[in-house]
């Protein structure tokens, strides 16, 4: 019997072994994830869960025994510490060994710490499930909170703890939020935005350290001032999780390298990078319906169907009143145009021009429109 | 084939209507993904993809 062993369950894995068996496969498969939660879904967590608006077990992908009814043998609490290509083994932290014809990698990102400071109650980085209820926690109690890096977990998070009725400050590097994925004009929008709902933005401002004796008291900038705070998120970026494969062989940087990987070996979802022919340049996506739609591509050729990867990728952030919605890859240095509505109004289209053709479009408050205009990209 | 949509669990991405149009629609106000009409036989392989495809896993069928 074919086996097939998915390390990562989050979307991507989930998704991977939920489309093989929807789509006839007769294997064995089996899930590996190192967190003792079901799989669940990660964009409510920055939005939903922290104003919570959502209990937290609705970002659940289904109960237990949907996998078992599905034959998946689902091993949650489980970390996969190490891959033998030559054997095909995946080796667990307990030093089990779990075989496979086929394995995709789908073990995500971890966020990265400031240099110091993380041990201070009431400082919090958002990745998982148990993250998002612990900053919950935090920023219900919290007076002043400051929000460490300005892109799309910093920003939806300074939106929430706002919406709670923290006074909040969001720090970033960039010149403003966002602007390192959406460019400098939508980066000043939305630092627009969120200054009329009253958070403190400071563009351009480094973090030396975070100050306080057992609990966070404040967060201290390049420039020597202070900003008191109660409470800190960190969203400064991420690293995949690759450490597993270090002595695998298994061709990484910054990811696991699609292409280069040996037959039988998947990968999906934010740990997963690929050549896109489309636009031009090496991927890794951190978000969350590449997830699904690698998963199903990994799903698919497992199967035995001969599909590429190359798809106009979707992204989105929810913001106060705000729902900002791109296709494509916005390059650093593209030119927005805008095409349809008034940003002043705060519901636009726009196209982000680069090299003589648009590369991405971006709608703001325009859901509908924004989708006829993904055409544009599906020519390249 | 019945199909459900969490309205509320909906992020507008738009993907049902790119996966099956004639199913799918979306609300003009917001994005919210609407249901046009049941689907037809021929149909189904489409509004299976679309339930695939929802970023929110907000479509559930029942067949």
């Amino acid at each position: 019997m074919e086996r097939v062993v998915v390390v990562g369950a989050s979307a991507a894995g989930s998704t991977t072994a939920q489309t093989l068996r929807r789509e006839g496969f007769a294997g064995a498969i089996t899930v590996i994830g190192d967190e003792p939660h079901l799989p669940y879904d990660r964009p409510p967590l920055s939005k939903q869960v922290l104003l919570g608006s959502w209990p937290v077990e609705r970002t659940s992908f289904g109960p237990s025994t949907t996998y078992a009814e599905q034959g998946i043998d689902l091993r949650l609490g489980s970390r996969a510490a190490g891959l033998d290509l030559s054997r095909r083994v995946v080796e667990l932290a307990t030093g089990e060994e779990v075989g496979w014809d086929h394995l995709v990698v789908a073990t995500g990102v971890q966020p990265l710490q400031l240099r110091e400071g993380h041990h201070l109650a009431g400082v919090h980085l958002l990745r998982t499930l148990d993250d998002a209820v612990a900053l919950r926690k935090s920023l219900v109690d919290a007076s002043a909170v400051v929000v460490v890096g300005a892109g799309f977990l910093g920003s939806e998070t300074a939106a929430a703890a706002r919406q709670l009725g923290c006074e909040v400050t969001l720090v970033d590097l960039a010149p403003a939020p966002m602007a390192v994925q959406l460019g400098a004009e939508v980066g000043w929008m939305i630092a627009e935005l969120h200054a009329a709902n009253g958070v403190r933005v400071l563009g351009g401002s480094g973090v030396t350290r975070l100050l306080g004796e057992s609990a966070v008291e404040g967060v201290e900038l390049a420039d020597g001032s202070v900003v008191k705070a109660d409470a800190v998120l960190v969203a400064v970026g991420t690293r995949p999780l690759t450490d597993w494969l270090v002595t695998s062989e298994l061709p990484c940087g910054d990811g696991v390298l699609c292409e280069d990987t040996p037959a039988g070996v998947h990968a999906a979802g934010d740990v997963a990078r690929w050549n896109s022919a489309r636009f031009g340049v090496s991927l890794r996506l951190e978000h969350r319906f590449n997830a699904t739609e690698q998963a199903v591509c990994a799903a698919r050729r497992i199967l035995g169907q001969d599909i590429g990867f190359d798809p106009v990728p979707y992204f989105w952030t929810d913001q106060y009143d705000a729902r900002i919605q791109v296709y494509g890859v916005v390059p650093p240095d593209a030119r927005l145009v805008v095409v349809q509505g008034d940003p002043g109004a705060r519901k636009f289209l726009a196209h982000y021009v680069s090299g003589g053709r648009v590369s991405a479009v971006l709608g703001w408050n325009m859901p509908r429109e924004l989708r006829s205009e993904r055409a544009l990209l599906t020519a390249i | 084939m019945n199909v459900e949509i969490d309205q509320e669990g909906c992020v507008a991405a738009g993907q049902c209507v790119l996966a099956a149009p004639d199913v799918f629609d979306q609300r003009d106000e917001d994005g919210v993904a609407v249901l046009l009409r049941e689907p037809l036989a021929d149909e189904y392989d489409a509004t299976r993809e679309a339930a695939l495809l929802c970023p929110a896993r907000a479509i559930a069928l029942s067949e």
